[in-house]
């Protein structure tokens, strides 16, 4: 970063800086050069890290009073929603909070995916993001389990049991995971302690992320490089703070309007059932932020194989930045692209309908038809678009005037949406 | 090409929406008006208690309530008896305590702080003496019930002979509102089954409406807090949200640009 050398104004500011260059980190953040241009699709990383501190503070408030116990657990959810001050409203959060963190990551990714964000220079961001996605699946399960409701249990049984499709290992490995011979007791406490550890994993890997940002800067919706500072950028604060601050207000809006609302219609009512071994609920169905990747495992008549494919179906966005050949980041300047994007968005939410639905008749056929495509988007559109499609001319800088007649700033700016 | 690829997009969610109403076809409910629906309900206080008066008459003989105190009914949000009431409630029934010095255990009155007692020791005695079906535990099972208070309230209402061609076997009754439609729980109300202390009349659809209404409390004992709280909540968010947006405006006004 092109930044000038920073040197605190008082002399035990100047001290401690000299020892531990925290004040020079806080002079990075808040100076730090962002593209005036992002439009709210970019408010989501902020969101993201509300979100995760939201489920820490509310996850170590709910963690005092719960038991993680087969024969009890259940019963202090009840608790914490009665006897507990405000228990009610740190569990509703919590709980409605796992979604709303995925409802952001959700568009998070997507933004990244229709503006190009994971391309080069900025693979190693996206791929640590990855890896975060991928722990939020499993903090998000770990945590579906702890109420010890119904789903949670068959949830478990259902998700533990896809690790003994692995030849020759695998019903080894589930008796491992499990402690025991069927999900019980030492299953969930093993999964409390996971459940509590994998948050600050993630933590950490944000840390990272963002670390990983700062190096190249953000992408923005034109997606082109640009000079770091200059009439393109404006200083992180407090342009792109109070921006930020803004955005998190809405989406605070529509948090409270689920928690204080409607904090039961995101969950499966099987799960107010304590669980019992001995009954299994008529569906089985995981959250809806699984359930695209649920309905590719059930298209897959075999079992490893639908293992495989489901976890082919994450992992597949890690090799992404090598799998669009493109060198154009933003679908702005991409027509065939941007119609392929909007065709992958609609697949996934296919996906996501057909994985609540049970697998049978036309259900399962649609389910192979939208997973044959999930693959078909990544392996074979994305690699050929990159040397057949015909992009538009895309502008030198955000600001300058464009070369060769292409559109001027206005209509790039009205393109940008989407 | 655009539209065509816009059209078929369309096409393919709505043909989805429409798989989706043709899959199940789903049963009409009884409809009534519930005082604590939408985002300013509240309890209807006499309700919850006619609908405590009606579980304790009718379902409490086999339905449990275990996560429930007796010193819940005084509660602000609920029934809200007196603290003479509920003490006289918890007073009429005995509770197994101790061990005492002699190491025995004993029956003593109820207080305030006991849970509700069960009207079996275990589930096992439940299971036996109701022709092998376990009675539900009643106080989260409009939660637990994907279609909560509609569904429990039209399932008491929803006894019928059996349709031609249904046969029952022993102890097993026709619901056209259950799940599957057999149920091994007999109908249980009837017209002026039970008498209401405040002389309301007890029709079938009075009592169903009223101990709907308790389980809901049961279920849901914090409600009428969450919805003032939740009010409150998003109007300060709605206000501190204009305000961040006009600072915003100002603060970007600065250089030219729009956001």
């Amino acid at each position: 970063m092109s930044e000038q050398e920073y040197t605190p104004k008082s002399k035990v500011g100047k001290w401690f800086n000299d020892r531990l260059p925290l004040l020079t980190l806080a002079n990075h953040l808040t100076d730090y050069p962002t593209p005036k241009n992002l439009n709210y699709w970019w408010t989501f990383g902020g969101i993201l890290t509300f979100c995760l501190i939201t489920q820490i503070v509310t996850g170590l408030v709910l963690a005092m009073h719960y038991i993680a116990h087969a024969d009890m657990a259940f019963q202090s959810v009840e608790h914490i929603m009665r006897d507990v001050n405000y228990g009610w409203l740190i569990r509703y959060i919590h709980a409605n909070g796992a979604s709303m963190f995925f409802l952001a990551v959700y568009i998070h990714i997507f933004r990244s995916l229709f503006y190009g964000s994971y391309k080069s220079p900025r693979e190693v961001i996206w791929i640590i993001g990855i890896i975060i996605y991928l722990l939020m699946m499993a903090a998000a399960f770990l945590g579906y389990v702890l109420p010890w409701g119904q789903m949670s249990f068959w949830g478990a049984t259902v998700i533990t049991n896809l690790f003994s499709a692995i030849p020759l290992v695998g019903e080894g490995i589930v008796t491992w995971l499990w402690g025991g011979y069927s999900v019980d007791n030492p299953t969930l406490t093993r999964f409390f302690t996971l459940h509590y550890l994998i948050p600050f994993l993630i933590l950490g890997l944000v840390v990272l992320h963002i670390w990983a940002l700062h190096v190249p800067g953000n992408n923005n919706p034109i997606g082109i490089d640009i000079k770091k500072p200059s009439k393109d950028t404006v200083p992180f604060h407090p342009y792109i703070v109070i921006k930020d601050g803004f955005a998190l207000l809405m989406f605070m809006i529509v948090f409270a309007f689920f928690v204080f609302y409607t904090p039961n219609i995101l969950g499966h009512a099987d799960n107010y059932i304590e669980a019992n071994p001995l009954v299994t609920p008529a569906h089985i169905v995981p959250e809806w932020y699984l359930l695209p990747f649920y309905a590719i495992l059930r298209s897959v008549p075999d079992k490893l194989l639908g293992v495989i494919a489901m976890l082919s179906a994450i992992l597949i966005l890690a090799a992404l930045p090598w799998l669009d050949t493109s060198k154009i980041r933003s679908a702005v300047f991409r027509p065939l692209y941007k119609q392929f994007y909007w065709i992958l968005v609609a697949d996934v939410l296919i996906l996501g309908y057909v994985g609540a639905m049970p697998a049978e008749g036309l259900y399962l056929l649609i389910a192979r038809i939208a997973t044959a495509y999930y693959f078909l988007h990544f392996l074979v559109v994305l690699p050929v678009l990159g040397f057949k499609e015909r992009t538009t001319p895309v502008p030198l800088s955000i600001t300058e005037p464009i070369l060769g007649g292409s559109p001027n700033l206005a209509a790039v700016k009205k393109k940008d949406s989407f | 090409m655009k539209n065509i690829f816009r059209i078929s997009f369309i096409l393919v969610l709505f043909l989805g929406f429409q798989f989706n109403s043709n899959a199940a076809e789903k049963v009409e409910y009884l409809k009534t008006d519930w005082s604590f629906k939408g985002p300013f309900g509240k309890f209807d206080r006499a309700a919850l208690q006619r609908g405590y008066q009606v579980y304790q008459e009718v379902c409490s003989s086999c339905h449990s309530m275990k996560y429930l105190s007796y010193r819940n009914l005084v509660e602000e949000g609920g029934p809200e008896f007196s603290v003479e009431q509920a003490k006289a409630i918890a007073a009429s029934f005995e509770v197994k305590d101790g061990p005492n010095a002699d190491g025995e255990m004993f029956l003593r009155p109820g207080r305030l702080s006991d849970k509700f007692v069960m009207p079996y020791e275990n589930e096992k005695a439940a299971q036996a003496a109701n022709g092998g079906a376990y009675p539900p535990d009643m106080t989260v099972l409009v939660k637990a019930r994907g279609d909560g208070v509609d569904y429990i309230y039209s399932l008491l209402q929803g006894y019928e002979d059996p349709p031609a061609g249904v046969t029952l076997d022993e102890g097993v009754y026709y619901n056209k509102y259950m799940y599957g439609n057999k149920i091994k729980m007999s109908n249980q109300l009837s017209d002026g089954l039970i008498e209401y202390s405040d002389g309301t009349n007890a029709s079938v659809e009075q009592m169903a409406k009223d101990v709907t209404t308790f389980l809901m409390w049961t279920a849901e004992p914090h409600l009428e807090t969450r919805h003032k709280m939740g009010f409150k909540a998003i109007i300060y968010l709605i206000i501190l949200t204009v305000l961040v947006y006009f600072s915003m405006k100002r603060i970007w006004s600065r250089i030219e640009t729009k956001i």
